[in-house]
């Protein structure tokens, strides 16, 4: 967009002036960021390090299928497409607060760094949800544990992962009485809608066993096997990493914000700090884009 | 250029001062990039759903991906972070660093590979055989640590 004609033949190297033609602040703004780029780099190939050393890994479309408030359907990629678009719009308000910025229109400033602050909020959200839905949701699966095969409700965390290849029809059978009844409800369950969890508090353990039987055999209820226990450090590290990120954009937006309305970069005549804050904003965005590729496509 | 000078050492303003067209053109640019992408996720988990998974086109699938997403990450930087309206030297000294990842993408990925070769060979003690259908047989111990 260099429509001002670029001064010909200057000495970039022959001091007094910056070589990059941009301020010490924005210039340590990108090396930052760089250096930023190289750490989510790190926890990123590592990441792609350790599956490409295991057979098998987490279908993401098996992990990430829920949306709030649709219960138990089967949303693979909804929600995390939502939080990519929040993300998106969230850039684009940041840039034209850049570009109100440029126009010294602190007014319009103003607007799209509160929209930007809303964006990140919102996107925050999201991922609280997420986080809670991955510690709080409970999946059936086969265990082995001293007195042999039984099944287990687990939750997805730093140490336990429920999404690994499906449990053959043998073992499960043959798991079944030694599994809590707990667990054998939930199976019943998953597969019974009518059934409610009054209707099966008074059978036994070998009653829930006869009806949830047919039901595997059927191939109905499926039950997994424990997967890579990696993939919860991984997820959680990395997306909190990323999440901590935001929240720090989303802070440091609105100190940037309440800077503009007491009209500091007003009387500074320019406003590079709102450019700055963007840059890390962008660079936020730019990370998720990444994140996302990582976990949740391929 | 409205604003005034932000720094003596600036020797020029890039013009800044247009329209919002630009911007709004990433926008959608990015956004459409990122519904292709979502198209091409879904037909990955239908792939994977069917009784013959198609190994090859799923891995072609998750290139094309892969590529998506770098061309995303340049419309990002170069628009949205203004880095292409920077002079040379600026934008060299930002990414001349970052080949570094061409070499940190090679060469990890290069060592996952020879771990599964070890793990799938028992460090090249038999024949290769995915380790996973050898622990079937004697299951896991892993489960009764967790």
């Amino acid at each position: 967009m260099s429509t001002t004609a670029m001064p010909t033949n200057t000495k970039w190297w022959n001091g007094g002036r910056s070589p990059f033609n941009a301020s010490y602040g924005k210039v340590m703004m990108w090396y930052f960021l760089m250096s930023d780029a190289f750490t989510f780099g790190a926890f990123l190939i590592s990441y792609a390090t350790l599956r490409f050393s295991l057979n098998d890994w987490v279908d993401p479309n098996h992990v990430f299928n829920s949306f709030p408030l649709a219960g138990s359907a089967n949303l693979p990629l909804a929600f995390v497409s939502l939080m990519t678009f929040i993300l998106i719009f969230s850039s684009v308000t940041m840039v034209l607060a850049v570009h109100e910025g440029h126009k010294m229109n602190r007014k319009g400033v103003e607007k799209y760094m509160i929209l930007t602050i809303i964006g990140g909020l919102a996107f925050l959200s999201c991922q609280a949800w997420e986080w809670t839905h991955l510690l709080t949701h409970m999946h059936n699966v086969l265990v082995t544990g001293p007195q042999g095969m039984h099944i287990e409700q687990w939750n997805t965390t730093v140490s336990h992962n429920a999404f690994g290849l499906e449990a053959d029809k043998a073992s499960v059978l043959s798991s079944l009485s030694h599994s809590s009844p707990a667990a054998l409800r939930d199976l019943i369950m998953e597969e019974d809608h009518s059934a409610t969890l009054a209707s099966l508090q008074n059978l036994s353990l070998s009653q829930l066993v006869d009806k949830v039987t047919p039901m595997i055999n059927e191939g109905a209820v499926h039950v997994s096997t424990p997967g890579p226990i990696s993939f919860g450090s991984y997820f959680f590290e990395i997306t909190g990493f990323h999440g901590f990120h935001v929240f720090s954009g989303v802070i440091i937006n609105i100190v940037m914000l309440a800077k503009t309305k007491l009209k500091h970069f007003e009387l500074r005549g320019h406003y590079e700090m709102i450019e700055k804050a963007g840059l890390y904003w962008h660079f936020v965005d730019l990370v998720w884009v990444f994140v996302f590729l990582c976990f949740y496509l391929i | 250029m409205s604003a005034h000078s932000t720094s003596p050492e600036i020797t020029f303003h890039p013009e800044h001062t247009g329209g919002t067209k630009k911007i709004w053109k990433t926008f959608w640019l990015l956004s459409v990039i990122t519904i292709i992408e979502l198209g091409i996720g879904l037909s990955i988990y239908t792939i994977h759903k069917g009784a013959h998974p198609n190994a090859t086109l799923v891995l072609m699938f998750k290139g094309v991906v892969c590529i998506l997403t770098l061309a995303k990450a340049y419309y990002i930087v170069s628009i949205f972070m203004h880095l292409g309206d920077e002079i040379r030297n600026m934008i060299m000294t930002i990414v001349v660093p970052l080949c570094l990842f061409i070499w940190f993408i090679i060469a990890f990925l290069w060592d996952g590979t020879s771990w599964l070769n070890l793990r799938n060979t028992d460090a090249g003690s038999r024949e290769y055989k995915k380790t996973e259908q050898v622990q079937k047989q004697q299951p896991t111990e892993k489960g009764a640590k967790d």
